[in-house]
């Protein structure tokens, strides 16, 4: 009995159940390891136990009890020597969770817990992919490029750091919980840009990565149904990720937005996105907090979605929304965007004009140059187009956009 | 409760008035720094706290070998010094992080927080 039925029930239950057990035991034992590996024991129990048993009515239910009695079981092992120490251990907490909404949910504890600003950046996307997502370390040290064994010890210390300094399992103070949300929000974007513009390697798109963010956006939005920011960067991911398809060419080259096949975006994911676009809207016409740069991105890509071909795109819309942007953020990235999209408003020397300004910070940016040579291509600069497009390509880490500015640079005249 | 060293560092560079410009700003921040110390006696945090002279006066004494050996000055050569500290009692990292904060706008310093071992992890550390 061993059919695809009872792994598949064993992959969802793991996508559906992984955070929420780990979760609960890390609040029951006050220890994240313990939680982790009691609740991985219990998967691996499922796995054996359910082709020959069947799938239990309430898998959740049963991974939550078999991984609270493997943690117990480790904990009895590892402090033989001290019992008093262990029993404490052990009742640490063992009241249900309360009934009182969801921003008491264990996982979105856990979430403030594994992003919390004490850790390197680095360290918080791996923890909350490891803890959170279910991901295991070999497949976290793949999809980010590192040895498996770098990858476990950055783990590995970014426990012993939550451990020793006594870093707190805990939805943070009402006046913290925008700033820490902020961070939070950071490292599930990280991962989705990471899966859908990889900086390096041989893979263009990494779905895995991909999918995970949008799960792990889609489990902010389940716990913090009221947050503006976390649903626009939901409907950012959701937007951005339903061109995918159309985004690489069957030769493995970026397809940008103007040439992409719009046939090919996928029209689920995108009627998603924009009714968190429309819902955001209205909150924000009926007196809600003004949007801020996930909202606005969301609403940006919106824009695209809702042209039916490229020519018939809406920049005046998008220039304005970039605009609110650069207020938000003046970074020089936001405003190579912004840039970008007044060359298709005013015109290529005007966008131009606007990007050489920002030279002497971007210098080292493959975007930078890559949107330079386009304008001066359009400019009919074909000699210094083509610089540019050298400066982009050495600079392109991503096999497909590497591809796509080469060949770019080869179809300038002369 | 969880015990933290906060370590005030500044830089090795001084006027007449340590480490702040003016004999006004130093006045300034002994007193806002005293008042930060006493918030943490009223709270309950406090445990000790001190300035320490410039790192120049320090001098670094090493015992392991056969004869001691003493030379002048701090053991690490860097551009910033141990200032002073508060060894402080807080409930997590949070509150710690949040008292140090204002610590740090107390004595204008930057302030490093490090918690103390604890019985529980020196335990872990014997353990086979």
């Amino acid at each position: 009995m061993t059919g695809p039925t009872v792994e598949q029930a064993i992959t969802r239950v793991h996508h559906e159940e992984w955070a929420r057990v780990v979760a609960g035991l890390a609040r029951r034992f006050g220890d994240l390891d313990v939680a982790e590996e009691a609740t991985a024991e219990a998967f691996v129990a499922a796995a054996e136990r359910w082709p020959r048993e069947g799938v239990p009515s309430n898998p959740g239910g049963w991974l939550a009890t078999t991984a609270t009695r493997k943690g117990i079981d480790r904990l009895r092992r590892e402090s033989q020597r001290d019992a008093k120490h262990q029993a404490a251990r052990i009742v640490y907490d063992d009241t249900p969770p309360e009934p009182t909404g969801p921003v008491e949910d264990d996982r979105l504890r856990l979430v403030f817990t594994c992003c919390h600003p004490a850790l390197a950046m680095e360290a918080r996307v791996a923890l909350t992919l490891r803890l959170l997502g279910g991901l295991t370390v070999p497949e976290i040290a793949r999809a980010f490029l590192v040895q498996e064994t770098t990858m476990a010890r950055r783990i590995t210390r970014a426990k012993a750091k939550i451990k020793a300094a006594h870093i707190p399992y805990r939805v943070p103070w009402a006046d913290d919980i925008r700033e820490r949300l902020a961070g939070v929000l950071a490292v599930v974007y990280l991962v989705f840009n990471e899966g859908y513009l990889a900086g390096e390697g041989d893979d263009p798109l990494r779905s895995d990565l991909t999918d995970e963010a949008i799960r792990l956006g889609r489990l902010l939005r389940a716990l913090l149904p009221d947050d503006g920011e976390v649903a626009g960067l939901l409907a950012l991911m959701l937007l951005t990720d339903a061109r995918r398809l159309a985004r690489v060419s069957r030769t493995g080259e970026l397809v940008t937005l103007d040439e992409q096949d719009r046939g090919a975006w996928d029209r689920t994911l995108i009627a998603e996105g924009k009714a968190l676009v429309r819902e955001r809207l209205e909150a924000v016409a009926a007196g809600g907090d003004p949007p801020g740069r996930y909202q606005l991105q969301a609403a940006i890509n919106a824009v695209h979605t809702d042209a039916p071909s490229a020519r018939d795109t809406d920049w005046s819309t998008i220039v304005a929304l970039y605009g609110r942007m650069v207020l938000l953020d003046p970074s020089p990235i936001v405003r190579l965007n912004r840039a970008v999209a007044v060359a298709e408003v005013d015109g290529p020397g005007v966008g131009l004009a606007e990007i050489d300004r920002l030279g002497e910070v971007l210098d080292g940016y493959h975007a930078f140059h890559a949107a330079r040579a386009d304008l001066l291509r359009r400019l009919g600069r074909g000699g210094e187009s083509r610089a540019a497009y050298d400066r982009a390509i050495g600079l392109a880490g991503n096999p497909a956009e590497r591809a796509y500015l080469t060949r770019r640079r080869d179809q300038l005249a002369g | 409760m969880p015990r933290y060293l906060l370590s005030v560092y500044g830089p090795a560079e001084r006027t007449e008035f340590g480490t702040y410009p003016s004999q006004k700003a130093m006045l300034q921040a002994f007193a806002d720094t005293g008042a930060f110390t006493e918030r943490l006696q009223r709270d309950g945090h406090f445990v000790f706290a001190d300035g320490l002279e410039p790192a120049t006066t320090a001098t670094t004494v090493d015992g392991q070998g056969e004869k001691s050996a003493f030379t002048d000055g701090p053991y690490l050569g860097t551009k910033e010094y141990l200032g002073g500290f508060w060894v402080i009692e807080a409930a997590d990292l949070d509150v710690a992080l949040a008292l140090a904060a204002e610590g740090s706008k107390a004595c204008r310093g930057t302030v490093e927080v490090r918690p103390f071992r604890t019985e529980e992890s020196v335990r872990a550390l014997l353990a086979p």
